[in-house]
């Protein structure tokens, strides 16, 4: 039936063009996320994905699981499945593709379980269907009862060739799916979507797949990064760090959501990218029977984590002291908990509070003033002459100075032209 | 002692003009002066604690020195929440504060200074939070109660002196302010009865007057190979 037909039909019928790139991308896409199960994952396109499990079945607890887990995670990334389990793998191929959800082992029961299945399930020219049609041949059962050398000859070897691979009468090579060194996936989005709130969806697909990606290489992920591409504008990328490395699709879906609350969009979102380049290697869990829940490094890595993702990266940061003279040089921010290391220990009062930028002070009768009054200079003065090699020299005489309320500051009197006195700290 | 005494000495009664015996988990503060009128004698674990000091710099973060070394040398994380200037590693380090065990947030509305603090107190992994935060209503407050209840944290909350008339959910509220040149830490709230007196310490001294030896830092332009040199006050630099 042609487009235009169907149209007239239905006036209502909403119609896409098939993109066979998509669907090749798609596959592969479930096929990185399935490699989780067992190594031998081989693609059927266009849209047969086949697992060897007989090795798994122990790790997993049964084939019941890993069925659970296979029709659980396709879902997640938004797909449908219809899956089956045999002892040969075109015998599974035909019953998914019969839509026949059975598992059962046993080589001798193959007949029976395919016998029922319509011949359409087999991979065959249109022509050929409608002739075994037009002779009664509905079910493979028919198909398997005429002569062998009939069928052969008028529908090809080829079709004889699948039946005895599924009976398992002819053996079978397959190539197994390799995946790629990165993660990269993209979800087109059939309309613009233009809420942060929305776009979690996508987003919670494409990590459900990275999630299977990482689990099958024992590894973790410490940053990602979400493209996201608009009709008309250059794509938005938000990076996203984790303290330690992980694969927990949870964890990440908590930090995709609080980096997208703070994100203005600048146009719809067409395109939803994840892009994953570091692959760290990470041991499962150990379970622990009695969990220390005070110490657990975990609960902290993951509250920096939240911190950074909505506060961004640099606004939650470590201290750490630095062997210099010039007191706006002697500290440095760093990774969260990667602070303290080695600084000369101060051998004059330094105070708790730094000012980023010091504060010019009133001079009134060549004493500095403070808001609510004359200060009276406590300390000092300690010199400070240094950085005449980076352009940022300094030569000040640093005081502690206290106001009238006696609070303690830390000022100092500049001694290179125009001078004046400065606020630099507060001794909390 | 008097059969009285003994009696009313029973865990079971209290006795309005005293503090409460009930064993709150609290840290000393490290001025036993303070922690004689604090119940559970320390800062109080799992409740909010509000500082309200009348100027900067008369020794508010000084205070909580003491406490705040003891937590990190245990390992607990400290998480300083939109402090209002840069705490300056140098005078931390000297106050004997674990850096590896500090945490900043800088937060860019008073909307995710209060979201930050409660997310710092629900991970229920710091030791200590502290937070400046810009304003803070009664319903965001008792939330951060709530969330300080649930954890094992000191939950310290730095608010402007105006706040005092204010009612407020936190356990404990302290107006520091000068006297003589000391801090004297007014109680203005806590679990037990009302103690009108302020209480005087003398946090770590900013200026040891016994000492004379200031240093200056100068370096000479002269000899390269010696970028930075200290000498001692007294010696002429220049």
């Amino acid at each position: 039936m042609s487009l235009a037909t169907a149209c007239v039909l239905a006036p209502v019928l909403n119609h896409r063009q098939r993109d066979p790139a998509a669907e090749a991308a798609a596959l592969g896409q479930i096929a990185a996320w399935a490699v989780q199960f067992t190594p031998a994952v081989s693609l059927q396109p266009p849209r047969g994905l086949l697992l060897e499990v007989e090795g798994s079945l122990r790790l997993f607890g049964g084939i019941g699981r890993i069925l659970d887990a296979v029709k659980r995670g396709v879902a997640d990334m938004g797909f449908t499945v219809s899956v089956a389990c045999a002892p040969t793998v075109s015998a599974a191929w035909l019953l998914a593709r019969g839509g026949a959800e059975r598992v059962f082992a046993g080589a001798r029961a193959i007949r029976d379980a395919i016998s029922p299945l319509p011949v359409r399930v087999l991979d065959c020219d249109a022509q050929a269907l409608e002739t075994l049609a037009a002779i009664g041949v509905r079910s493979l059962g028919d198909l398997l009862s005429l002569p062998r050398d009939g069928v052969a000859r008028r529908f090809g070897q080829h079709v004889l060739d699948q039946l005895d691979r599924a009976l398992g009468l002819l053996s079978e090579a397959r190539m197994f799916f390799t995946a790629p060194p990165r993660f990269d996936a993209a979800l087109e989005l059939a309309a613009g979507v233009a809420s942060a709130e929305v776009l979690l969806f996508p987003a919670k697909r494409l990590l459900t797949q990275l999630a299977g990606y990482l689990a099958a290489r024992c590894a973790g992920v410490q940053r990602f990064r979400l493209a996201l591409g608009h009709e008309d504008a250059p794509e938005t990328t938000l990076e996203i760090g984790l303290a330690t490395p992980s694969r927990d699709a949870g964890r990440l879906v908590i930090l995709v959501r609080e980096r997208l609350a703070a994100t203005t969009l600048a146009a719809p979102v067409t395109q939803v990218r994840l892009q994953a380049g570091e692959i760290l290697t990470l041991a499962g869990d150990t379970g622990s029977l009695f969990p220390d829940r005070m110490n657990d490094p975990g609960d902290w890595a993951r509250l920096v984590e939240r911190l950074s993702a909505r506060l961004g990266q640099e606004a939650v940061h470590g201290l750490a002291p630095r062997a210099e003279h010039r007191p706006e040089r002697a500290w440095q921010a760093t990774a969260p908990g990667a602070g303290a290391g080695a600084g000369q220990a101060a051998r004059s009062p330094r105070p708790l509070w730094l000012l980023e930028r010091p504060r010019p002070l009133d001079e009134v009768d060549s004493k500095p003033h403070y808001h609510d009054g004359p200060l009276s200079l406590i300390a000092g003065p300690e010199r400070i002459e240094s950085g005449w090699w980076d352009e940022a020299d300094v030569k000040r005489d640093y005081f502690i100075a206290q106001t009238p309320g006696h609070s303690m500051l830390w000022v100092y009197r500049e001694r290179k032209q125009p001078g004046g006195w400065y606020l630099h700290g507060i001794f909390g | 002692m008097s059969a009285l005494a003994k009696l009313l000495s029973h865990p079971a009664i209290w006795r309005g003009d005293r503090l409460s015996s009930v064993s709150t988990p609290s840290l000393p503060t490290g001025f036993p002066a303070l922690d004689a009128e604090l119940p559970g004698g320390g800062w109080p674990a799992a409740a909010l604690t509000e500082i309200l000091p009348q100027h900067e710099g008369i020794g508010e973060l000084r205070i909580l020195g003491p406490a705040l070394a003891s937590l990190a040398a245990r390992g607990r994380w400290l998480a300083w929440i939109a402090p209002p200037y840069l705490p300056y590693a140098p005078a931390l380090q000297a106050a004997g504060i674990d850096l590896a065990r500090l945490l900043v947030v800088r937060t860019r509305s008073p909307r995710e200074t209060l979201w930050a603090a409660e997310q710092a107190l629900r991970s229920n992994s710091c030791g200590a939070v502290l937070a400046w935060p810009e304003k803070i209503a009664w319903p965001e407050l008792r939330r951060l109660q709530l969330a300080a209840a649930g954890t094992q944290a000191l939950a310290f909350l730095f608010r402007p002196p105006r706040a005092a008339g204010e009612a407020s959910p936190a356990a404990l509220r302290l107006a520091l302010d000068t006297c003589e040149g000391d801090l004297a830490v007014r109680i203005l709230k806590r679990r037990g009865a009302v103690l009108g007196q302020p209480i005087r310490l003398h946090p770590a001294p900013v200026v040891n007057r016994n000492r004379t030896g200031f240093h200056h830092a100068v370096d000479f332009a002269l000899f390269p190979a010696l970028p930075a040199r200290i000498i001692p006050a007294g010696i002429s630099a220049l």
